[in-house]
C-alpha cells in the first residue's frame, strides 16, 4: 500500500511501468466516453457534424480547465472545494473590470493566481486540511465576486466571445482545445522531470524532500497551476455566457472533482492522469446532454453526476478486492 | 501563576469563541448605541441553533480523526426540509408525518453514507460530497411538486421563546451537554475520541471502530435532517439554497469552537460560542450597512485566520 505507483516507481512515466491498472485507468473512461458518444449519435445523428459537436460540447472549455485545476490540487493529495466559486469570481471580473480597465483586470487575475499559490503555501506551512481552507476560501471568492458584481450583468471585452466563437478548420474548438490540453498536461506532468517531482509530492513527500526538492515550492507550483487553470475556465465561461454572475460557477466544484476521479485519478498517492481528466470532464458534461436527449428532467443532473462518481469509486473498490 | 492560567485556558478551548462573540456583540452595541442588545442576542441565538445542530454531527465526524467529515449536510438539510414541510402541507394534522419523514430521511441518508464509506470504501470526503449532491437533486426534483407552508404548530415551536430565550436553543444546548457527557464518559464517546487519536491503536484495543464510525455518520445525517426541518419551519418554507452556507458553517463552528481539526479531541461547548460569534459578525456587518459581499468575505477570512492561528497553537504545545 505505501508503495503506491507514482511514488517509488521509475523516474519516468510510472503509468507505463505500473501493471494492468494503468491501462484500465485511462482505458475505462475512454471506453465509457465512446459508448456515451455512440448513444448520443444514435439518438441525435445531427450531433455527428462539425456544428453538431460544437453545440453538443458547448460548455466543454470551462469544464476541462476546471477539471485541470482540480487535478493539480488532487495531485498533491489535497482537494479544492472552492474552485466553483473561484470560477464565478473570474467570471465577474471578466465581465466588469477586464472590459472597463483591461490593465487592472489582468492585474486582478494575476493577483488571484498568486493568492492560489499563497493558499498552497498556507496549507503546507501550517499543515492545514485543504478541505477546510478551500471551503473558507470559497466564501472569500463568493464575497469578492459579489463586491465586483452585486447582481448578474456586465459584459466581457469583445475579444473574449470572439475567441470562444472561433471555428478552427477541421476540428470544432472544444475538441481541439481538449486534445491540446490533454497533450500539454500529459507532457508537463508525465514527461518532464519536475512533473514527476510534483506528482511525487502526493505519493511520497518524504522521498521527494530527501531528494532535495522543496515541498513548499512544489505545492505552491501546483496551486498556482490550479489558479491559472481556474482563471482560464472563468474566462472561457464568460466568453460563452457573455455576462457575469456571482454564482454561475458553483456546479464546477462537483464536475471538476468527478472528472479527475472518473478519469482515473485517486485521492491518495498523487495519482492523476491529465488525459483521463479531460475525458472525465467530457463524460460529466455528456451525462447532462444524455439526460436531456432521454427527456429526463435536468433536476436529476446532480444525481447522475454524483452517481457516476459513486459508481466509479465503487467499481474500483470491487476491483481492488478481487485483485487483492 | 501564568503557567496555571495557560493550563486552565488550554483545557477550555471553547473560551476563545465566547470571548470573541462578546467582543463582536459589544462592537455591535457601540454601532447601534446600545439599542435592543438583548433582542440582538436572542436572534443570534436563534440562528446559532441551526449552526450548532449540524455542528454537533460535524464535530463527532471531525473528532473521529483525519479523513472523517460529513459533506452531505446541506443536501440532507434541504431534502429533509422539503419533504417534511411538503407532508405537513400547512396543517397541524401533518406534523407527525412530516417529522417521521424527516427522521426517515435522516436515517436513510446516514445509512447511505455509511454504505458508501464502509461498504464501497469510498473516502468519506468524496462519498458524503457525492451523496450530498444526490440528496440535493432529489430535493430539486421534489420541490416542483410542492410549495407547501410548514405546520403552524412547528412554526410556533421553532420560534418559541422561554423567558426570552429561543426554546429550540435551550433544547439543543441540553443535547450538546449530553453529547459532551457522552464524549467523556460513554463507551461510544470515548471510542470516537480514541479512533480520532489513532485508529490503528483503537482497532488493536478491540474497540468497535466500524460501528462507532457508522453511528457518527448516522447521528450527523439525522441532526442535519432535523436542522433542515426546523430551519424550513422557522423561515416559513423550504428553499433550494437553504443549505448552501451550511457546508462551510458546520465545519467553521467546529473549528472555531476549539475542536482540533486533526481529530481525537472535541469541544462541544465551543460550537455555541462559535455559532453565536459567526451570527453576531453578520449582525454587526448588517448594522454597519455593508453588502452581502463583505459578509461572505469577512466570514471566510475569519475562518481561515482562526484555523491558521489555532493550528499553530496545537503545534507549540
Amino acid at each position: 500500500m505505501p508503495a503506491a505507483p507514482g511514488a517509488g516507481a521509475a523516474p519516468r512515466g510510472p503509468y507505463r511501468v505500473a501493471s494492468h491498472g494503468s491501462a484500465l485507468r485511462v482505458g475505462l473512461p475512454a471506453a465509457a466516453l465512446i459508448v456515451m458518444l455512440g448513444l448520443i449519435f444514435t439518438m441525435q445523428p445531427r450531433a455527428m457534424s462539425y456544428f453538431g459537436l460544437t453545440v453538443l460540447l458547448g460548455f466543454t472549455l470551462p469544464a476541462i480547465f476546471a477539471a485541470m485545476a482540480q487535478m493539480a490540487v488532487i495531485a498533491v493529495g489535497d482537494i479544492d472545494l472552492g474552485i466553483g466559486p473561484f470560477i464565478s469570481l473570474i467570471n465577474c471580473i471578466a465581465a466588469t473590470l477586464l472590459a472597463q480597465h483591461p490593465v487592472l483586470g489582468w492585474l486582478a487575475l494575476a493577483a488571484l493566481v498568486a493568492l492560489y499559490a499563497a493558499m498552497g503555501a498556507l496549507i503546507h506551512l501550517r499543515r492545514l486540511p485543504s478541505i477546510v481552507v478551500t471551503l473558507g476560501a470559497s466564501f472569500v471568492w463568493l464575497g469578492l465576486a459579489l463586491l465586483v458584481l452585486p447582481s448578474p450583468g456586465g459584459a466581457p471585452p469583445a475579444w473574449l466571445p470572439a475567441l470562444l466563437g472561433w471555428h478552427p478548420p477541421l476540428l470544432p474548438l472544444p475538441v481541439l482545445a481538449s486534445l491540446l490540453l490533454a497533450a500539454l498536461g500529459e507532457f508537463l506532468l508525465m514527461h518532464t522531470s519536475y512533473g514527476v517531482v510534483l506528482r511525487g509530492i502526493g505519493g511520497n513527500p518524504r522521498a521527494i524532500e530527501r531528494a532535495g526538492w522543496s515541498l513548499l515550492a512544489g505545492r505552491m507550483s501546483l496551486y498556482a497551476l490550479a489558479g491559472l487553470s481556474g482563471v482560464i475556465a472563468g474566462l472561457a465561461l464568460t466568453g460563452l455566457n457573455t455576462a457575469g454572475d456571482a454564482t454561475v460557477g458553483a456546479q464546477y466544484t462537483l464536475i471538476s472533482i468527478a472528472a479527475v476521479i472518473v478519469g482515473g485519478g485517486e485521492f491518495v498517492g498523487g495519482i492523476v492522469t491529465p488525459a483521463g481528466t479531460v475525458i472525465g470532464a467530457w463524460i460529466m458534461l455528456l451525462a447532462g446532454s444524455l439526460l436531456s436527449f432521454l427527456n429526463i428532467s435536468t433536476d436529476w443532473q446532480l444525481s447522475v453526476q454524483g452517481g457516476i462518481l459513486i459508481v466509479v469509486l465503487g467499481l474500483r473498490a470491487l476491483n481492488r478486492w478481487s485483485g487483492a | 501563576m501564568s503557567g496555571s492560567i495557560r493550563a486552565w485556558l488550554d483545557a477550555r478551548p471553547w473560551i476563545w469563541s465566547f470571548a470573541a462573540a462578546v467582543v463582536v456583540w459589544l462592537v455591535t452595541a457601540l454601532v447601534v448605541q446600545g439599542r435592543g442588545m438583548l433582542a440582538t442576542l436572542a436572534v443570534a441565538l436563534q440562528f446559532a441553533t441551526f449552526y450548532a445542530i449540524v455542528g454537533i454531527g460535524q464535530m463527532l465526524a471531525i473528532a473521529a480523526g483525519p479523513g472523517n467529515i460529513d459533506l452531505s449536510i446541506p443536501g440532507v438539510m434541504t431534502f429533509a426540509g422539503y419533504v417534511a414541510i411538503g407532508l405537513m402541507n400547512g396543517t397541524n394534522a401533518g406534523v407527525v408525518a412530516g417529522i417521521a419523514a424527516c427522521a426517515a430521511i435522516g436515517v436513510a441518508a446516514g445509512v447511505f453514507n455509511v454504505g458508501l464509506i464502509q461498504g464501497l470504501r469510498i473516502p468519506p470526503m468524496i462519498g458524503t460530497l457525492a451523496a450530498g449532491f444526490v440528496f440535493q437533486s432529489m430535493a430539486t426534483a421534489y420541490s416542483h411538486t410542492t410549495n407547501a407552508a410548514p405546520a403552524p404548530l412547528l412554526v410556533a415551536f421553532s420560534a418559541a421563546r422561554l423567558l426570552g430565550v429561543p426554546l429550540i436553543a435551550l433544547i439543543f444546548i441540553v443535547l450538546t451537554a449530553l453529547v459532551a457527557v457522552a464524549l467523556g464518559r460513554s463507551v461510544f464517546g470515548r471510542s470516537v475520541l480514541a479512533i480520532g487519536q489513532n485508529v490503528q491503536a483503537a482497532r488493536l484495543a478491540g474497540l468497535a471502530v466500524r460501528r462507532t464510525l457508522a453511528l457518527v455518520y448516522l447521528a450527523s445525517a439525522v441532526l442535519a435532517a432535523v436542522a433542515g426541518m426546523l430551519l424550513a419551519a422557522y423561515s416559513g418554507g423550504a428553499a433550494l439554497d437553504m443549505g448552501s452556507d451550511y457546508l462551510l458553517m458546520s465545519i467553521a463552528v467546529v473549528v472555531l469552537g476549539g475542536t482540533a481539526i486533526s481529530g481525537g479531541q472535541a469541544s462541544p461547548a465551543g460550537l455555541w460560542g462559535a455559532a453565536i460569534l459567526l451570527d453576531l459578525v453578520v449582525t454587526m456587518l448588517n448594522v454597519m450597512h455593508v453588502g452581502a459581499g463583505v459578509r461572505y468575505l469577512v466570514t471566510g477570512i475569519i475562518i481561515i485566520g482562526v484555523l491558521t492561528l489555532a493550528k499553530g497553537r496545537d503545534q507549540t504545545t
